[in-house]
């Protein structure tokens, strides 16, 4: 049994480790190091019903809070598998070693967020998404140690290798610093490339997170689903060059959201949503937010910006709960949250939509699986904040065991695939490859990479009007065919980082145009999405799962049925 | 201020070329970091002189200092370069690729080393496997703290480039590894094996290798207390000397 895990981050580590404890021989791929995949730019927490704060909290109702919360566009079966499996994985992170914070007692402490009434969330510090990667890392390395794990540091996935019956038999990939390209086999792939910040230019992503990997498969076949709700954290400091996450938690322990308004403190959150107040679901905060700087022009000296204030907070309880998120403020913007009130808005943080799969995990490629943000599974049109972390490691947690359960049931494995199904995909992608090499235009693939995340921002954000969505789509149009113009400035054979990027940028064009026009299709307000336009959610027509399949000539679009099993659709309200 | 932002970087091709300095001047805007310099020349890849060369190259991920992948060094100081504003550089800003490991290309090296010394000392706790075992240990919050500043360590290399007994050929595992020794070794889980930890860094290339130049200290960027840590287990090695002595 030989399996090949794309991706170092939460979901691919524990696809990994699973994979390796069933018996498989396991290859894995990732663009950094593990330790520097973007898991560890997660800070607030982990969900997990663990009720140990006297609340009585259950399964249920982190079920509940999570169908709600995804305005019910998420299927309820696998989400009620995540919710039931969240207590165990946590207890499984804390016995590798995790520093949760723990109560007087000793006990795992939990700490509130965002679209809950019940303490949820598991934490370490401001890091928990680092600790819990370098736990997951740790393990690994040991099944690295033992010879049961091969790990490949710097390889970009390229495609998948798909034989003449369209089953998965393996993956190409490109080594960054030699450049060389290799065909491998594999009897499962499970790709777990994370989300695509980058698309939108500046996010709260990682460089790395550029979706390139998941624009490579849906142009093989695997359609996207639900690409266009897009999560916008409504906490994040503005930047030049990144916009910096400043964690819901800021919130759950206390912090405060205002401005100014008629020259007295106006904390409009609390005063629109008295019921949740400051921890309303991210989008809601985003979009009022949003409301408040763009629409009424009351931004904190007149720029797109509101505090998040922790200053009525004791300094050593915010050093112990939040010192992660402090210190970023402090090295990034010169200024102590303990003092002043940090500045923030909302900036592009979270895909929901991602590789359609089934509820194994599995696409409509047999072999080729998807976990973590690259899949679309379990957070409907919007996302609570601390179920990433949660959903990562479940599907990874899942996903390893059934691309297990999928090679035992095999016909023929990966080993009896004649080579010639390899060398026809390795020559497509060299082929590419020197395509891009060979690029002697007047554009600049970074020039164009920043015009469309100007135009992903400005016209696919937190509120999204029908014509700017078609200016969107024409603008996108217009960079595909610049792209065929660029000249690329470094031509070596060695650690070249242009030609791989090039590469990406029209992975991510493809995927732009899956968000840009599947926004502009639905003709509704749900979650993330916001039309103006139609600014209500319409069951009767829209409570589907978005799927969009490409073409030459752009995305083709099919809508599926939710599964609403448990829990009737109902109004989703939180002031 | 400043119209532009004066920059010169140590480019080389691969490990086996010789380094040359390139110089760059990129317009000034506020609140840029040496990264977002770096991404403005690779919009307009032109040097000082006017003439097109190739983007540099580097690494960097999460921009937040929590990666540890952008580390280079910076007028002279080893550090994160997301982290390093401009506004508070003096210029010319000099740009080095870290010199204790093998540079791939301009400010890209190969770390993998550090990795593997990791490997070395066995720095996990030995789980038997993922499946649910329900809750672990009860661990109290004060002891939680100072073992969650070691897990803050982000592999970034900053304390072995501070390290004057560290270098491409020495056998020292560095100080990074030793303090997760520690933070292991005291897990109460971790604790259970922790002898072959201490075996490792009893052996060559193990903590006798430290010489106490406290370098390291001063270079972490996430202040983890490095010295401290390795004192503590100078102590832990002797007990452990004596105790396997009366074992045999």
């Amino acid at each position: 049994m030989k399996v090949i895990v794309i991706g170092g981050g939460l979901a691919g580590l524990l696809s990994v480790i699973k994979a390796a404890e069933a018996g498989a021989e396991v290859e894995a791929f990732s663009l950094v190091p593990f330790k520097r995949s973007h898991s560890l730019c997660a800070q607030g927490g982990i969900n997990a019903a663990l009720n140990t704060k006297g609340e009585n909290d259950s399964i249920q109702q982190h079920f509940e809070d999570t169908i709600v919360g995804g305005d019910f566009l998420a299927n309820q079966t696998p989400v009620k598998g995540l919710v039931e499996a969240a207590p165990g994985l946590i207890y499984a992170f804390d016995r590798m070693g995790v520093m949760f914070n723990r109560t007087p007692e000793g006990f795992i402490d939990l700490r509130l967020f965002g679209g809950v009434k019940n303490r949820r969330t598991a934490f370490a510090g401001a890091t928990t998404g680092q600790q819990l990667l370098y736990a997951l890392d740790e393990q690994v390395r040991k099944w690295i140690a033992a010879g049961k794990v091969k790990e490949y540091i710097g390889w970009e996935f390229l495609s998948a290798v798909i034989d003449d019956e369209g089953i998965c038999r393996g993956i190409t990939a490109q080594d960054l610093n030699s450049m060389e390209i290799h065909a491998f086999r594999a009897d499962a792939v499970i790709l777990a490339t994370g989300g695509e910040g980058m698309i939108y230019g500046k996010s709260t992503n990682s460089v790395i997170c550029t979706g390139s990997a998941a624009g490579a498969v849906y142009q093989q076949g695997v359609p996207f689903a639900n690409g266009e709700f897009v999560q916008f954290h409504p906490t994040a400091m503005p930047g030049d060059d990144k916009l910096r996450l400043m964690s819901e938690a800021s919130r759950g322990e206390g912090g405060r959201i205002w401005t100014y308004k008629d020259g007295k403190p106006w904390y409009f959150l609390e005063e629109w949503y008295p019921a949740y107040g400051n921890l309303v679901p991210r989008d809601i905060a985003s979009r009022a937010i949003y409301k408040v700087c763009v629409e009424m022009g009351l931004g904190i000296d007149g720029k797109n910006q509101v505090y998040l204030d922790l200053t009525h907070k004791d300094p050593e309880f915010l050093e112990v709960r939040l010192g992660g998120i402090m210190e970023i403020y402090r090295n990034f913007y010169g200024e102590d949250p303990v003092k002043v009130p940090m500045k923030i808005f909302p900036a592009p943080h979270y895909f929901m939509g991602g590789m359609y799969v089934d509820w194994n995990h599995m696409t409509n490629i047999p072999g080729l699986f998807a976990a973590g943000e690259c899949d679309y599974m379990y957070h409907g049109a919007n996302r609570l904040g601390a179920n990433s972390l949660l959903s990562a490691a479940y599907s990874g947690y899942i996903c390893g065991p059934n691309a297990i359960k999928y090679i035992k049931g095999m016909q023929k494995s990966a080993a009896d695939t004649p080579q010639s199904i390899f060398d026809r995909e390795l020559a497509r992608q060299t082929e590419i490859t020197q395509s891009i090499y060979n690029m002697d235009g007047t554009e600049n693939p970074y020039i164009i990479h920043e015009e469309m995340g100007e135009t992903m921002i400005t016209d696919v954000g937190v509120v999204r009007y029908e014509k700017n969505l078609l200016r969107a789509d024409e603008k996108l149009q217009e960079l595909t065919e610049r792209y065929k113009n660029i000249g690329i400035n470094d031509t070596g054979r060695w650690a070249n980082d242009v030609m791989p990027f090039v590469r990406q940028l029209w992975n991510m064009l493809q995927l732009a145009r899956v968000i840009t026009l599947g926004a502009y299709n639905r003709k509704e307000s749900r979650g993330s999405h916001y039309m103006p336009d139609y600014p209500e959610r319409n069951d009767d027509q829209w409570l589907k799962t978005t799927k969009a399949y490409w073409t030459e000539s752009g995305p083709r679009f099919e809508y599926e049925d939710v599964d609403v099993s448990l829990l009737k659709p109902r109004a989703r309200k939180y002031d | 201020m400043p119209d532009s932002i004066h920059l010169k970087i140590k480019r080389q091709n691969g490990s086996r070329d010789l380094p040359r300095w390139e110089e760059f001047k990129v317009p000034y805007k506020p609140n840029m970091n040496v990264l977002s310099v770096l991404m403005e020349i690779r919009k307009n890849p032109v040097n000082v002189n006017g003439e097109k060369t190739t983007p540099v190259v580097w690494d960097c991920s999460c921009l937040e200092e929590v990666c540890g992948a952008c580390t280079m060094v910076i007028n002279g100081n080893v550090r994160q370069a997301c982290s390093a504003l401009i506004d508070k550089l003096p210029q010319p800003i000099t740009l080095q690729p870290l010199s204790k490991f093998p540079v791939v290309r301009d400010l890209k090296v190969d770390r993998a080393v550090l990795f593997e010394h990791l490997k070395k000392v066995k720095a996990w706790v030995n789980i038997d496997g993922t499946f649910d075992l329900g809750p672990g240990p009860r661990v109290p919050e004060r002891e939680r703290r100072w073992m969650y500043e070691i897990s803050r360590c982000m592999t970034c290399g900053c304390c072995y480039e501070a390290c004057p007994n560290f270098n491409s050929r020495s056998k020292f595992i560095g100080p990074a590894p030793l303090a997760q020794v520690l933070r292991f070794n005291k897990h109460p889980i971790g604790a259970m094996t922790q002898e072959e930890r201490m075996e490792t860094i009893m052996g060559e290339g193990g903590i006798t290798d430290c010489g106490n130049a406290q370098n390291c200290i001063e270079a972490c960027p996430k202040k983890i207390p490095l010295t401290t840590a390795i004192a503590q287990l100078n102590r832990d090695t002797t007990i452990h000397g004596i105790r396997s002595w009366f074992r045999k």
